[in-house]
């Protein structure tokens, strides 16, 4: 089997087979969170993991598709899924427009920059408050959509629902992303990662293949902060902030930023070890962060990579 | 015969340094050039700068007549101009057979969304470049590797894996910088064939290697630099006489010889 069939196989029984082992309805929500992140997180793979571009602005993406569906419904009358893909189309321009320049930068340029982009965008967020109602944030439209599984008989909590929308949600996305990998285009990616210069010489557009996985990942953010938005009914310029965008990175490189797989192993834990750490108290954060510190001093390629490396060694 | 390329009065300055100035020499359909020269004398550069990694600062570059000074190398492949490096630039973390397809990436990419979903066009089209990417490498001899992560190969095989992918863009101008170096006298041998055969092809190729006895050997034509100034040029056995280069070049060679 190739890899994007377990991987996709993994994930499929992941969404469908947890909430059997869920002793109540507040893992759904906590999962939900995880497929979420993980979504996001994929996004961040296309972007540092195939093409070898960072990005410390991507939550400002995830704050626009959030933003997207708590005021397109009420100022422009839209349906907030298709507020969603409204706010989708956004980011996708302002990641085209925004990357034309900063993607000419390099490694920690490029990371300042698009710090600067992301402050920007929550900046926006919270001070436009005629807008978006500032820091204390904005209520956001119901999707609907359980209603209508209702209505065909298919009674099932919010929590719930949520989970398995947001589960499907990554799994097509991990589909994408899987497909990306393995096409012209994801080699070519991965040929810039490797080498800019020998890539330009087997006659790849080195720049409009980086705005191209900016922009791709820059949609998978905002489709995340969407379904954030929806699923919490609320939101708050935090979505779009500077540990958002961080988060996003971590996630990516702690679980192993070169496989859609890794990264959603490093969305789950850095999503759950919060909570449950939360059992140490006031040395929750510390311990957050020497895990996190650990991880990288003794698994620098990622969660995943080291451990199936690992695997892979013993059976030798 | 149509010059394929003609280089004119290059030129580059680094700072104030004049690393390469007023070279000019041509390149026709079939033929080998080579580029000699004691090492700092400037050939990595110039091929930089017809290869367009670097600006050159004075002179001119044309591939089949057309102006292409200065242009973007993805540019340049679009134009039928490919190369390999001195220092290998492989893919490392790519298989071997994704380096060579790489090569092939202006023959095989089509739309975003067709890669994106996996459309039966994407598919049809990477199988294409996949089979023609095998081809190619058991050409170079390197078939039985296809699957292997590059970084795991010799460096002797790496040398070919460099070679398979320039030649993957079926160019019509090939520069070679240094293909031997490193490789046994063997390898070097197969080195040789492959060059003479792609340039039986109708392939212009320039060359820069520091193997005296392939240079005489396979080419029609010799360019010589030193000290950023071409000092001499013409057939391998009138170049080899010139006391200009003897004294540059051979001559030090053979002293240590």
């Amino acid at each position: 089997m190739t890899t994007k069939r377990v991987t996709l196989l993994i994930l499929a029984i992941i969404v469908i087979a947890s909430p059997f082992f869920f002793p109540s309805n507040f893992y759904y929500r906590v999962g939900s969170l995880i497929f979420v992140n993980g979504l996001a997180v994929t996004g961040m793979v296309i972007l540092i993991g195939y093409a070898g571009q960072i990005s410390l602005g991507h939550a400002g993406f995830a704050g626009i598709g959030g933003y997207a569906c708590a005021l397109a419904p009420v100022h422009l009358g839209l349906h907030p899924g298709l507020a969603a893909i409204l706010g989708a189309a956004i980011s996708g321009a302002l990641a085209w427009a925004v990357g034309r320049p900063i993607l000419r930068l390099k490694g920690y340029y490029l990371a300042v920059a698009t710090l600067g982009l992301g402050i920007l965008v929550s900046m926006v967020l919270a001070n436009e408050a005629w807008l978006t109602r500032g820091p204390d944030g904005i209520e956001v439209p119901d999707l609907g959509l359980n209603d209508v599984l209702e209505f065909v008989g298919i009674d099932i909590s919010n929590a719930q629902f949520w989970y398995f929308f947001s589960g499907l949600a990554l799994v097509i996305g991990a589909w994408i992303a899987l497909n990306l990998y393995d096409s012209p285009t994801g080699r070519a990616l991965r040929a810039l990662h490797g080498s800019e210069i020998a890539a330009r010489t087997v006659g790849i557009d080195v720049a409009r293949l980086k705005l191209q996985a900016f922009v791709i990942s820059a949609v998978y953010a905002s489709i995340a902060g969407s379904l954030l938005a929806l699923q919490n009914k609320f939101i708050t310029p935090e979505v779009a902030g500077f540990m958002h965008s961080i988060e996003m990175v971590t996630m990516a490189v702690l679980g192993g930023v070169g496989s859609v797989l890794g990264a959603f192993f490093g969305a789950a834990i850095l999503t759950t070890l919060p909570q449950v750490l939360t059992v140490f108290q006031e040395y929750e954060q510390i311990l957050l962060g020497l895990v996190m510190m650990l991880c990288m001093i003794f698994m620098r390629e990622g969660l995943l990579p080291s451990i199936l490396r690992a695997l892979r060694g013993k059976d030798k | 015969m149509t010059t394929l390329l003609e280089v004119s009065g290059l030129g580059i300055t680094f700072g104030g340094l004049k690393a390469v100035q007023d070279v000019g020499f041509r390149v026709n359909p079939g033929e080998i050039v080579s580029v000699i020269g004691p090492n700092g004398a400037g050939k990595t550069t110039l091929f930089n700068m017809i290869s367009g990694v670097y600006k050159p600062s004075s002179g001119t570059v044309k591939l089949d007549g057309q102006d292409v000074t200065g242009l973007d190398p993805f540019l340049l492949a679009r134009r039928g101009l490919s190369r390999t490096f001195q220092n290998l630039q492989i893919f490392q973390t790519m298989t071997v057979l994704e380096n060579a397809i790489a090569g092939f990436h202006l023959q095989e990419k089509g739309s975003l969304l067709a890669d994106l979903l996996h459309l039966p066009s994407m598919k049809f089209r990477a199988r294409a470049a996949e089979t023609e990417a095998r081809t190619l490498l058991n050409r170079v001899r390197l078939g039985n590797a296809a699957e292997k992560e590059a970084s795991s190969l010799s460096y002797g095989a790496l040398k070919r894996l460099e070679i398979a992918r320039a030649l993957a863009l079926k160019p019509r101008v090939l520069l070679l910088d240094e293909p031997a170096a490193g490789c046994n006298a063997v390898e070097t041998e197969e080195i040789d064939h492959l060059i003479a055969e792609v340039a039986a092809s109708g392939t212009a190729i320039l060359l820069v290697e520091h193997d005296m006895k392939m240079v005489m050997r396979i080419s029609n034509h010799i360019v010589v630099l030193d000290h950023g100034e071409k000092i001499a040029e013409g057939e391998p056995a009138v170049v080899s006489r010139d006391p200009k280069v003897i004294e540059a070049y051979l001559g030090t060679e053979a002293a240590h010889a």
